[in-house]
């Protein structure tokens, strides 16, 4: 196997130590197949065990090891050393507060995720005894939305969140869409003052970078200004006295 | 010492000279200014029209100066590039069309505008005894 030597430069945070962060740099011996997050999985286990990161699953399902990659937000275990120059900075999350070096505080875009209602929302009682039905062309309308694994890419990519952090945000926005396209949901008029709140969708300005590094291919900015396009019907058929259009 | 998460500095004025991408989002949006602009002179234009032949002769030679032709040909550019291309690559994400129970790929929403605005400015080119 072939090895290659990586430089990383680490952005470094200790909250009982550090005025502001501070960047460590790293020499690693790199395998050609590693991913960004092995070689910071190499340092803990063999150069500096103080450094703090989140990671878990290692193939993209678990949404922990997002983190600024040369400057792009990425899932550190889908960012190929083989696909990056010899030095690579590594920092946390933009737009988010730091805990302590590669960790990031999510409390905010947690009880935004919470706010959005992000269930099965019923008006008359489900059926009973009996599944919900719903087509495999329904399902197709919101399944892109269902593969979020809430990473959290999307908000570091966002200036709108880094200018408004009221604003509610790429993912959670997504998380609304993908219940307000499911047929069977009826929540979408109790999810309408969130969503058409000036921090809910008209706080995006539709810059698009969220849906460019979301590493699961889901496309917040979509479900954001096909919002909008719902949210500006739903408002003349109010002003005109046509019955809500409720889904 | 803080013992406090810390915040990184978010600059409210130069934040779109980090990155490529929100650099292409300035062009895409300062576009507004020039549809505020050409917004303007058409209502000049119209204005210059009711009042009559004498006044509309005025206002077709007020254009008729190497810095109003610089300016349309450089603007006629900018709209081509970051105004037409730019939101017509983006309006299959506003606008998601599904046939048959399948997603129609972004590609026809695209062709479909441009076929659009092809039909629109021959119209326009008809309507001025251009074609």
């Amino acid at each position: 196997m072939t090895i290659r030597q990586l430089e990383l430069e680490v952005m470094r945070y200790d909250p009982e130590k550090d005025e502001a962060p501070w960047f460590q740099n790293y020499s690693v011996p790199c395998e050609e197949d590693w991913a960004i997050l092995d070689a910071i999985n190499y340092v803990k286990e063999n150069i500096d065990t103080t450094l703090s990161y989140r990671w878990s699953c290692h193939m993209m399902v678990c949404g922990s090891c997002g983190m600024m990659v040369n400057g792009e937000p990425s899932l550190t275990c889908k960012t190929f050393i083989r696909d990056l120059p010899d030095k690579v900075r590594i920092e946390p999350l933009e737009n988010f507060p730091i805990e302590r070096d590669l960790v990031v505080v999510l409390d905010d875009v947690m009880q935004k995720l919470h706010k959005v209602q992000p269930y099965i929302i019923r008006k008359d009682a489900p059926p009973q005894d009996k599944e919900f039905k719903q087509s495999p062309g329904a399902l197709e309308k919101f399944k892109q939305y269902t593969m979020c694994i809430n990473c959290m890419c999307c908000y570091a990519a966002c200036p709108q969140y880094g200018l408004n952090q009221n604003f509610i945000g790429p993912a959670a926005l997504a998380l609304a869409h993908r219940y307000n396209l499911d047929s069977r949901d009826q929540g979408k008029s109790q999810r309408l003052d969130i969503l058409a709140d000036h921090d809910g969708v008209w706080d995006c300005s539709f810059v698009g970078a969220c849906s460019e590094v979301c590493p699961k291919h889901v496309d917040p900015a979509a479900a954001i200004q096909q919002m909008k396009i719902d949210g500006a019907m739903e408002w003349w058929k109010q002003k005109l006295g046509f019955p809500g259009g409720e889904s | 010492m803080s013992s406090q998460p810390y915040v990184r500095p978010f600059s409210k004025t130069t934040w779109y000279m980090r990155k490529g991408r929100y650099k292409v989002y300035m062009l895409r949006e300062v576009t507004c200014l020039l549809v505020g602009f050409y917004a303007f002179l058409t209502i000049a234009g119209l204005a210059a029209l009711a009042k009559g032949p004498n006044a509309w002769i005025s206002f077709l030679v007020s254009q008729q100066n190497t810095a109003m032709i610089a300016f349309h040909a450089i603007a006629l550019l900018y709209f081509l590039f970051f105004q037409t291309f730019a939101w017509f690559k983006l309006a299959p994400k506003a606008m998601p069309i599904q046939v048959g129970g399948k997603n129609l790929s972004g590609q026809y929403v695209v062709i479909g505008h441009y076929i659009a605005w092809a039909v629109l400015s021959a119209f326009i080119f008809w309507l001025a005894g251009v074609i």
